[in-house]
């Protein structure tokens, strides 16, 4: 995998890019513009910026406001406070009153891993999923992000964007079609198939190139929309291979993996099953990277777990 | 002539500032420009104002201080390591994998009150603690610290009406008013003014005072309570990166962390300040 620049950047890049040829795009930030790499957008488009000042919920009900009136609106704030604070106003505001915002929460998952479960985001895809009428895409790669941010000015309905601030490696090949609510299959293997979602899909695909050298053909999909999910793409991969591992980086409640399990079980597949994401503890912190590997969210800790999961025995009934 | 515990607790200002610029460089992380506003105020309350220590700190008539501008942490880490909640040392483990001094209040930190770090929480726990010694008939105290760009969250308010409301006069909130927030200065990033006449508005009895001089810290808390019935309101007038030239009021220093030669600036710096008192270098 070619290394790659941050997520955060290609989304504020593209965005620059995307704003000057089009004076309805608008941003609004809550003190927020530094920690959204938007500095420079500010610099070139000062009418296309509006400052909110630290205040989530003001941010969010401006911004479906202003999307009302025909304006193309990037509500940007960390993903901890957005989603949290601005609950009520993305629930309503947004997402009931049918206004399309595209809220971004930026610094995701446990980007800011030293500063606690206050600046982690664990739960916003759980809420979220659970609102009507916001599709959610968590993009894994410099490709997929500036793809759904192209994708995002036109996009009809509420969107929620969500990605970190690592530099992420290049995942697809040029040619490679992305469209919201379509899995992007990266390796196809019939024992084992990764489902992961945003920042984790690197990890996932070091884990299938562990996994080739012992003899074990593992799949791994890049599922960068949640919602709505690519029912086919995982029925598909529940049909033909022997076990399915999703990963996220969010609770292991309410995300990717309780999603997929749902529609499997709905479909009537049983099949060897694990979902990798933040355990419900008070979590650990340190770096993102510290905090994956202690929750085994590493190439590593992902081929042990398809290991396990292909030695232990399927146990029916009691 | 100063009171003796003036010059203890200015020396202690140098020693708490100097550690603070160490933890933060050892850890490559940390909110440098608004723990150096701070740090006056909590060296006043810790050592001077408030019945709060690791020996009472179980006991349910002490004081409580709930940091609500969390991440300003290392100048709370660095009071409470004074204080003797925990040993110096521990600060070595700031922002590292598996530490509990992490980048912002927990109470898994022994003499923290309440977790915070997202703003605009610390005022409506405040008021709740507050209410509830009213209810049981304590004496406690609740000193809750604020940054001035926090105050664009909008719970604030709500959370001063309550307080109001609840004629909490034994509330005490700070306001770290340095001006500055990430993005630049308060007033340009939402125009929010007239500080002093919006909390008198919202029913608190408010005093101004220099909040990186310790003589006026000391003689404001001391009119506490300042009206009977209605909470306290401090607007201390601070500079953000106080106490080191190149810090001092630059929007960047919210959380950058000094180079080698700004560290040993910084500290010389320091050292002059403590020479000023006639007191021989730090130790730290
Ligand atoms: C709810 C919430 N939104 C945003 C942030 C990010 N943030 C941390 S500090 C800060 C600026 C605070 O400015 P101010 O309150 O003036 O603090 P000080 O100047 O004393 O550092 C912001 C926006 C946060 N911690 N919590
Ligand atoms: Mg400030």
């Amino acid at each position: 995998m070619e290394p790659g620049k941050a997520n955060l950047e290609v989304f504020a890049a593209t965005l620059l890019r995307l704003a000057q040829a089009d004076p309805d795009i608008l941003v609004v930030t809550s003190d927020s513009r530094g920690s959204g790499k938007l500095t420079p957008f500010a610099k070139a488009l000062p009418e296309q910026i509006v400052e909110i000042g630290i205040a989530e919920q003001n941010l969010v009900g401006v911004s479906a406001g202003l999307a009302s009136a025909g304006k193309k609106v990037f509500a940007v704030s960390p993903a901890c406070f957005l989603t949290a604070r601005g609950l009520e106003q993305i629930k309503n505001d947004v997402a009931y009153s049918d206004n399309p915002v595209k809220v971004v929460g930026i610094s995701a998952g446990v980007s800011y891993g030293a500063l606690g479960t206050t600046h982690h985001s664990l739960h916003d895809l759980a809420v979220l999923q659970a609102i009507n009428n916001i599709d959610i895409v968590v993009p894994a790669d410099n490709f997929e992000t500036q793809m759904v941010i192209e994708t995002a000015v036109s996009h009809p309905r509420p969107l929620y964007i969500r990605f970190g601030k690592a530099a992420m490696p290049h995942l697809h090949a040029p040619d490679v079609h992305f469209e919201i609510g379509k899995a992007i299959t990266l390796a196809t293997g019939d024992d084992v198939t990764f489902i992961a979602i945003g920042e984790t899909v690197p990890r996932a695909v070091q884990a299938s190139h562990l996994l080739a050298a012992q003899g074990i053909a593992a799949g791994v999909m890049s599922m960068h929309t949640l919602k709505p999910l690519d029912e086919t793409a995982v029925l598909h991969a529940a049909r033909h291979s022997q076990a399915i591992i999703t990963v996220e980086e969010h609770s292991v409640y309410g995300g990717l993996g309780s999603t997929v399990a749902a529609l499997l079980m709905q479909n009537r597949l049983s099949l060897p099953f694990k979902i990798v994401g933040i355990p419900d503890e008070y979590t650990v912190t340190g770096s993102q990277n510290e905090i994956f590997a202690h929750y085994g969210i590493t190439g590593e800790g992902l081929a042990d777990t398809a290991q396990q999961l292909l030695a232990a025995p399927v146990k029916v009934g009691m | 002539m100063l009171q003796p515990i003036s010059k203890t607790l200015e020396l202690k200002s140098i020693q708490y500032r100097r550690k603070i610029l160490t933890i933060i460089k050892q850890a490559n992380s940390g909110h440098t420009g608004g723990s150096l506003s701070a740090v006056d105020i909590l060296n006043v309350l810790y050592n001077h104002v408030m019945n709060v220590s690791p020996e009472n700190f179980q006991d349910t008539n002490r004081d409580r201080f709930i940091q609500s501008k969390g991440h300003s942490v290392e100048a709370l880490y660095v009071v409470l390591a004074d204080k003797g909640f925990y040993p110096e040392a521990a600060l070595d483990t700031l922002n590292q994998y598996g530490s509990h001094f992490i980048g912002h209040p927990t109470r898994k930190v022994n003499g923290i009150e309440q977790n915070t770090g997202a703003l605009g929480h610390g005022l409506p726990i405040a008021v709740g603690t507050a209410l509830a010694a009213k209810k049981d008939g304590r004496s406690y105290r609740v000193f809750t610290l604020l940054g001035d760009g926090e105050l664009e969250e909008g719970s604030n308010w709500e959370a001063s009406m309550s307080a109001a409301h609840y004629g909490l006069d034994n509330l005490v909130v700070i306001v770290d008013y340095n001006g500055l927030q990430i993005t630049g200065r308060v007033e340009t990033v939402t125009g929010i003014t007239n500080l002093r006449e919006k909390f008198t508005a919202f029913g608190y009895a408010v005093r101004e005072v220099n909040g990186n001089s310790i003589p006026e810290l000391i003689a404001v808390f001391a009119q506490l309570p300042f009206e009977a019935g209605k909470p306290n309101l401090v607007l201390a007038h601070t500079t953000k990166g106080k106490g080191i030239s190149f810090i001092e009021n630059q929007v960047d220093w919210h959380h950058h962390v000094p180079t080698d030669a700004e560290f040993a600036t910084a500290m010389a710096e320091l050292d002059t300040a403590q020479a000023a008192w006639g007191a021989s270098n730090g130790t730290w």
